[in-house]
C-alpha cells in the first residue's frame, strides 16, 4: 500500500558500500539562496492515520514521519543516495555480518533529552516487536535474533549492543545487501521510551523525535500543524518556519484553492481532470513539478486460474494490450512498460524489447493455447478514477482478441482481499495499489510481489506466481553484500526479471510519473518534491523571497 | 380511479403531463435503446477523444459529447436509462412486496408474529440507509442485481409501516369481523378483503419509490459502489466523471438531470395518484 | 408520562443493541482482512497471525461481539485499525462539524419550508401553490451530488463568493448547509401547508376572521403556531437522517463531519470506526423518532388517547 516514490542509480549501492571505512556526513548541500522562513499549507483528502514511526506505512505519513524523527542513515534530499544522519560515521566488517555506527553528539529529541545508543536499540526493537502491531517488522529480518523475539521466545534482539555511550553495533544472521537502506526507512526512526510510555499506547497521536519538525497542533479532522525542530542538528535545516496539513480537501478542490494562492502543495497531486487545464495555462511552469518516480502499473495474470496457467495465454494477453492508447486516457502523463522494473532502478534491462503490441499474434497464440474464440474472466480494479476507467480501456482491447473481461471494480482493501485469496482474482489492474519500492533497490520489486514468500494467503503476490528456479537466484542475488560485487548483483538481478517476463506473470502497462502541482511561492528543484525516498521532502522545499 | 378522472387531471396540470410525457420517454429509450443510440455504448471511439486524451464537448458528431474514454454520451444515457428503470421496477417491486408482506402478516397477525415483525421494523428505521446500503454494497460484490437488492433491503421499511397501518384499521372494519364471525379462514379474509384494498398503496408507493430508487442507485453509484463499468447507468457516469465537472461539465449536468426528470416525474405522478385514489389526502403527506 | 417516556427509552436501547448486532455481524462478514491491511505488504504471515491476535480478530464471532458490547457500555467505542487510536475521540471530535451543518441545514429548509408551505396554505389551489409544491418535488428529487457540484461551480469556482471548501468560517459553510437546506425544504413546505389548511379551516380561525382581524394578523399569530409542531416533529425525524445522510454533501465539500469520517473508514475496513459511526447515527435516528413521538400527542389529541 505504501507509495514512497524513490528513485534510484547504481551508484546508491556504490556509496553505501564504499569500503570498510568510515564515511563522514555530506551533510545536506548547502544551499544556494534558499530562503528561510515562510508558513505553507498542504492538503490531503484522507485522515493523516498515525506518526507512530513503527506503525505508519502509507504514502501520506511517510513524509511527515519522516521529517519527524532522525535515522541513523539518510538519503540526500532529491536523491536515493545514502548518507550517515543520526549516525556520524559507520563501518562495515568484511564479511557483510557486522555494521557500527557512531552516534552523533549531542543530538536532542525534541523534549529535551539527548539522544544515546540505547534509544536506536529500543526503536529498532519496538518496531520489530509483535506488540507493536508494526508492518515493518519484516524489513529487520537480517538482524541476529530476528526470529526468536519475533516468536515471542526472547524480550530483544540479541543482534542489537551498545558497548558505549556512543556505538551501536549490528550483528547479521546474514549477509543482507540492503540493509543500510534498511536503516534510513521510517520503521527505524529512533524514538524516546519516557515518550512512548507516558502516551499510552497514543504515540502515534503525539510524536516526539529529533527530526527536522515538531507537531504543534493536531486538530482531528481537519489540519495538523507542524513548526521547524530549532535545535535540529543540521543548521540551517530545515528552511520554512511551518508547515500546516488541511485535511478532508477533494484534489481537484485543492487544486482551485492552490491557484487562487490558498494552498501551497496539493498533496493528493493533479486529478486527471485538471491536468490538461493546468498543463496549457501560461502558469504551468511555476505550478507543475514533474517528476519520473520507481513505479510500474500493471495486470496480474493468476497463475493458477485457469486459463492463465497457461504460458501462452499469459503472453498472448501480453501482446493485446494497446499500451499507447493507456497513456493518453492518462494524458500522457506515463511511458509504456515492458518490464517489472521502472527504467529508473537498477536492474532494467535497456536492451530488453518486451511484447510488442500484435493483435493478430495475440490471436494466434490464443489459438495454438486451445482459446480459438477467447474466454470469459474477471478483471478486478480499485473504483477510484481513473482506474476504472484503465480497467474499460484494457477490457476493450482484451475484447478485440476474443478474452471478455467482466469489471470488479471494488473498494482498494477489498480488491487486496481478493488479490491475496487463492483462486479469487483472475486478472487484476494493480492501478492505485501499484507498487513502488520502500528503497530503490530490485530485490524490494521481487520478493512481495513475484516471489514464492508473496503468494500466499494475505500476500501481494497476486499472480501467484513462484518460480523455484527464479527464486534461489533472487535469494543469492541478495547474499551478495560485498560491494566489490554489486555490479555484478545488479546484472544477476536484471537477469531475473527478463527471465520472470518469459512466464508473463504480469502485464506491465506503463510507468506513472508523478506530477504535484506546488504554489508559485515555493521554490526549488522537482526532485524535491517528488523526492525518491520522501515524496515531498519538508526539510528542503523553501519559499522563494 | 378511473382513466376518465386521470385525464382529468392531466388536463388540469399540465406539470402531471410532462412528467408521464417523460416516463414514456426513458421507457422508449429503455426499450429501444440499439434503434435509438447513435453509437454503442461501451464503444471507445478513437475519435472521441482529443489528441492528449481529453472528453470532446457537445458537437454534431457526438450530440452530447464524449466522455473520459471517448464514449458517446448520448448513447451512453439512452442505455443508462435501461439500467435505471430496471434497477427502479425491480428493486422497488421487490421493496414494497417484501414491504407489504410484513406489513400486512403484522397487521393481521397481531400477536407475537406481528410484535416481532413490527420491531424488526423499527430497527430497520433505526439504521441509518446509507451507511446500510454502502456497506451492503461494499461487502457482496457489485453488480446490477446486488445493487438492485440492497436498494429493496432498505426501501421496504417505509411501505411496511404503511401496509400495518392500513391493515390494522382494515381488520377492525365490520365487513371483516363478520366474514370472521361467519368462519372465514385467515387466508380467505387476506386474500378477499385485505390485499385488494391494499392495491391502491402499492402503486403508490410502486410510483413513489421509484423516484428514491432511482435516486439512490444514483448515490451508490457516484460512490463508486453501484452498477459496475461499462455498464452505464446515470449515477455511475458521473461518478466516473466528477472530477471533470468544471472542464467537461455536461459530463456531470446532462445525466444530472436524467436523474432529476426522471424522478420528479415518478414523485409528481406518484403523487397524483395518491390524490385520485385518496381524496381525502389531497395535498396531505 | 413518565412511563411512556421510560418505555420508549427502553426500546430505544433495545433497537440500539439491535442495530450493533445486525452491524457487527455484516462486518464481520466482509471480504477484506483488517489485519492483512493493516500488516502491509511487507508482512510475513507470523505478523499477521499476531495481529489477528492482538485485535482479538481470532476469538469466535459472538465472544468478540460480547466483549464489544461489554467495552460499547462502558462508553468505549473500541480502537480504529487504521489510526491506531480510539474511536470515541475521533467521532466526538467530528460530532461539532455534523452538529454545526445539522443545524444550519435544517435553519435553511424551516425558513424556506415554513415560507413556502404557508404561501402555499393561504393561496390553496392557486398558481402559487401548485408551484410551489411541484418545486417541494424537486427538491426531493434532486440528486444531493447534483446540487452539490453546480452551487462548488458556480458559487465557488466560477464566482469565488464562498470558499470551494473547509471548515472553520460561517463562509465555510454556506453552499454545504443551502445544499442540503434546498433539498430537504420541500418536505417542510408540505407539511407546513396541510398543517395550515388545517387550522385555517378551523372555527377559531374562521371566527378571528369574522371579527375583522386582518389576513396577516390571523395567519401569523393564530394559524402559524398551531402548524409549528409538525414542524418540529419533522426536525426529530430530520436530525436522525442529517447524522448519516450527510455522507454525499461532507465528501464534495469537504466538510470534516462523521459522515466524512465514515466514509474513509467504508474504503479502509476500519471496522471499529464503521461501527461507532452506525451506532451514533442510529442513536441520532432514535432519539429523533422519540422527539417526534413525544410531540405526536400534542398535535393530534386521538393519538393520545390511543
Amino acid at each position: 500500500m505504501l507509495k514512497t516514490l524513490l528513485r534510484s542509480t547504481a551508484l546508491a549501492a556504490a556509496i553505501a558500500f564504499a569500503p570498510a571505512a568510515a564515511l563522514t556526513l555530506a551533510a545536506t548541500a548547502p544551499a544556494m539562496a534558499q530562503a528561510q522562513g515562510g508558513d505553507i499549507v498542504v492538503t490531503y483528502k484522507d485522515d493523516i492515520a498515525t506518526l507512530d514511526p513503527a506503525i505508519g506505512y502509507d504514502w501520506q505519513n511517510w513524509s511527515i514521519i519522516k521529517s519527524l524523527f532522525s535515522r541513523l542513515m539518510d538519503y540526500t534530499p532529491g536523491t536515493p543516495d545514502l548518507v550517515p544522519s543520526l549516525a556520524e560515521s559507520f563501518t562495515v566488517s568484511p564479511d557483510g555480518l557486522t555494521y557500527t555506527f557512531k552516534l552523533r553528539k549531542g543530538v536532542k529529541f525534541s523534549n529535551g533529552r539527548e539522544v544515546v545508543p540505547a534509544d536506536v536499540k529500543y526503536s529498532i526493537e519496538r518496531a520489530v516487536d509483535p506488540k507493536t502491531q508494526g508492518p515493518g517488522a519484516g524489513f529487520f529480518g537480517a538482524i541476529a535474533g530476528f526470529d526468536d523475539f519475533s516468536a515471542g521466545k526472547a524480550t530483544g534482539l540479541s543482534g542489537i549492543e551498545t558497548p558505549d555511550t556512543e556505538t551501536v553495533v549490528f550483528k547479521l544472521s546474514r549477509p543482507d545487501a540492503t540493509f543500510l537502506h534498511v536503516l534510513a526507512i521510517n520503521f527505524a526512526s529512533v524514538v524516546p521510551k519516557e515518550a512512548v510510555e507516558a502516551a499510552a499506547g497514543d504515540f502515534g497521536k503525539k510524536p516526539v523525535g529529533s527530526g527536522t519538525f515538531v507537531l504543534k497542533d493536531w486538530v482531528i479532522g481537519q489540519k495538523l500543524v507542524f513548526a521547524r525542530n530549532p535545535d535540529y542538528f543540521v543548521k540551517g535545516v530545515p528552511h520554512i518556519d511551518s508547515f500546516t496539513i488541511e485535511i478532508g480537501q477533494e484534489p481537484l478542490v485543492a487544486l482551485l484553492r492552490l491557484q487562487k494562492g490558498e494552498v501551497d502543495i496539493a498533496g493528493d497531486g493533479i486529478p486527471p481532470a485538471k491536468f490538461l487545464e493546468i498543463s496549457k495555462s501560461p502558469d504551468a511552469k511555476d505550478l507543475i513539478v514533474d517528476g519520473q518516480q520507481l513505479h510500474t502499473g500493471y495486470v496480474t495474470l493468476n497463475t493458477k486460474i485457469k486459463p492463465f496457467d497457461n504460458v501462452k495465454v499469459r503472453q498472448a494477453l501480453n501482446m493485446a494490450i494497446n499500451k499507447d492508447r493507456l497513456v493518453r486516457i492518462v494524458n500522457g502523463r506515463a511511458t509504456p512498460a515492458n518490464q517489472p522494473l521502472p527504467p529508473a532502478m537498477p536492474g532494467y534491462d535497456t536492451a530488453y524489447k518486451g511484447y510488442a503490441y500484435d493483435v493478430a499474434k495475440a490471436k494466434a497464440l490464443l489459438k495454438e493455447a486451445g482459446y480459438a474464440d477467447g474466454f470469459s474472466t474477471v478483471l478486478y480494479s480499485t473504483n477510484t478514477d481513473p482506474q476504472p476507467r484503465i480497467a474499460q480501456a484494457i477490457q476493450q482491447d482484451l475484447a478485440a482478441v476474443g478474452v471478455k473481461a467482466e469489471i470488479k471494480a471494488l473498494a482498494q482493501s477489498n480488491v487486496i482481499a481478493a488479490g491475496g485469496t487463492e483462486g479469487e482474482a483472475p486478472m487484476i489492474w494493480s492501478g492505485g495499489m501499484a507498487w513502488i519500492a520502500d528503497f530503490p533497490d530490485p530485490s524490494n520489486f521481487y520478493g512481495p510481489i513475484l516471489g514464492c514468500a508473496g503468494a500466499v494467503q494475505g500476500g501481494w503476490n497476486w499472480s501467484w506466481y513462484c518460480n523455484e528456479d527464479l527464486q534461489k537466484r533472487a535469494v543469492a542475488a541478495d547474499s551478495m553484500s560485498d560491494p566489490a560485487k554489486s555490479a555484478e548483483r545488479i546484472e544477476a538481478w536484471k537477469k531475473v526479471f527478463v527471465d520472470v517476463m518469459a512466464d508473463a506473470p504480469w502485464i506491465p502497462v506503463f510507468n506513472e510519473r508523478r506530477v504535484v502541482a506546488k504554489s508559485k511561492r515555493m521554490g526549488g528543484e522537482p526532485n524535491i518534491y517528488v523526492d525518491p525516498t520522501r515524496v515531498i521532502n519538508y526539510d528542503a522545499i523553501f519559499v522563494k523571497n | 380511479m378511473s382513466a376518465g378522472s386521470l385525464l382529468r387531471a392531466l388536463v388540469r396540470r399540465p406539470v402531471l403531463a410532462l412528467a408521464l410525457a417523460i416516463i414514456a420517454g426513458v421507457f422508449a429509450c429503455a426499450l429501444l435503446a440499439p434503434l435509438l443510440a447513435p453509437y454503442a455504448p461501451d464503444d471507445q471511439i478513437f475519435d472521441g477523444l482529443s489528441l492528449d486524451g481529453a472528453p470532446l464537448p457537445p458537437s454534431a458528431q457526438f450530440l452530447l459529447g464524449t466522455d473520459t474514454l471517448g464514449r458517446d454520451l448520448l448513447s451512453r444515457l439512452i442505455y443508462g436509462a435501461r439500467t435505471s428503470l430496471l434497477i427502479g421496477l425491480v428493486a422497488n417491486g421487490t421493496a414494497v412486496m417484501i414491504g407489504l408482506a410484513v406489513g400486512v402478516i403484522a397487521g393481521y397477525f397481531s400477536g407475537l408474529l406481528g410484535g416481532v415483525l413490527m420491531r424488526f421494523t423499527d430497527l430497520m428505521t433505526a439504521f441509518p440507509a446509507l451507511l446500510l446500503a454502502i456497506v451492503l454494497a461494499a461487502l457482496l460484490k457489485p453488480s446490477l442485481w446486488i445493487v438492485a437488492m440492497v436498494i429493496a433491503m432498505v426501501n421496504w421499511v417505509q411501505v411496511a409501516r404503511i401496509g400495518y397501518t392500513e391493515t390494522r384499521s382494515l381488520s377492525e372494519r365490520d365487513f371483516i369481523l363478520a366474514e370472521r364471525a361467519m368462519g372465514a379462514g385467515n387466508l380467505r379474509i387476506l386474500a378477499r378483503h385485505i390485499l385488494p384494498h391494499l392495491v391502491p398503496t402499492a402503486i403508490v408507493w410502486g410510483t413513489l419509490g421509484i423516484a428514491t430508487t432511482v435516486l439512490l442507485e444514483a448515490t451508490l453509484s457516484f460512490l463508486g459502489i453501484g452498477v459496475q463499468p461499462p455498464q452505464p447507468s446515470w449515477g455511475n457516469i458521473v461518478f466516473e466523471s466528477q472530477s471533470y465537472f468544471q472542464s467537461a461539465p455536461w459530463l456531470v449536468f446532462f445525466p444530472g438531470l436524467a436523474i432529476l426528470a426522471t424522478a420528479l416525474s415518478f414523485n409528481l405522478i406518484g403523487d397524483a395518484l395518491r390524490d385520485l385514489i385518496d381524496p381525502t389526502q389531497r395535498g396531505r403527506d | 408520562m413518565a412511563l411512556l417516556l421510560a418505555r420508549r427509552l427502553l426500546q430505544a436501547a433495545l433497537i440500539l443493541l439491535g442495530v450493533a448486532a445486525i452491524t457487527f455481524v455484516l462486518l464481520y462478514a466482509l471480504p477484506a482482512d483488517p489485519a492483512v491491511l493493516l500488516a502491509g505488504r511487507n508482512a510475513t504471515p507470523q505478523t499477521v497471525a499476531n495481529i489477528r491476535h492482538q485485535l482479538g480478530l481470532d476469538l469466535p464471532l459472538p465472544v468478540q461481539f460480547w466483549n464489544y458490547i461489554v467495552h460499547l457500555l462502558q462508553g468505549d467505542l473500541g480502537r480504529s485499525f487504521n489510526q491506531k487510536t480510539a474511536v470515541a475521540p475521533l467521532i466526538l471530535a467530528r460530532l461539532p462539524a455534523t452538529l454545526t451543518l445539522m443545524a444550519a441545514g435544517i435553519a435553511i429548509e424551516v425558513m424556506i419550508g415554513l415560507t413556502l408551505g404557508v404561501i402555499a396554505a393561504v393561496r390553496r389551489d392557486g398558481a402559487i401553490d401548485r408551484l410551489v409544491m411541484t418545486l417541494s418535488f424537486v427538491g426531493v428529487s434532486t440528486p444531493q451530488f447534483l446540487v452539490a457540484l453546480l452551487l462548488l461551480y458556480v458559487f465557488a469556482a466560477t464566482l469565488g463568493w464562498f470558499p470551494m471548501s473547509g471548515y472553520g468560517t460561517p463562509a465555510h459553510l454556506v453552499l454545504p448547509a443551502v445544499t442540503l437546506g434546498i433539498l430537504g425544504a420541500g418536505w417542510y413546505a408540505r407539511i407546513v401547508r396541510s398543517a395550515m389548511i388545517d387550522v385555517l379551516g378551523q372555527d377559531y380561525v374562521r371566527t378571528a376572521h369574522a371579527k375583522g382581524v386582518p389576513a396577516a394578523r390571523v395567519v401569523l399569530r393564530h394559524a402559524l403556531p398551531n402548524a409549528l409542531l409538525p414542524v418540529i416533529a419533522m426536525i426529530g425525524i430530520d436530525i436522525g437522517q442529517f447524522m448519516s445522510g450527510a455522507v454525499v454533501v461532507e465528501a464534495v465539500f469537504g466538510w470534516p463531519g462523521i459522515g466524512q469520517l465514515a466514509w474513509q473508514a467504508i474504503q479502509q475496513v476500519d471496522i471499529p470506526i464503521i461501527m461507532g459511526v452506525t451506532l451514533v447515527s442510529a442513536l441520532a435516528i432514535v432519539l429523533g423518532n422519540l422527539l417526534a413521538d413525544l410531540i405526536a400527542p400534542f398535535i393530534d389529541p386521538r393519538i393520545r388517547a390511543g
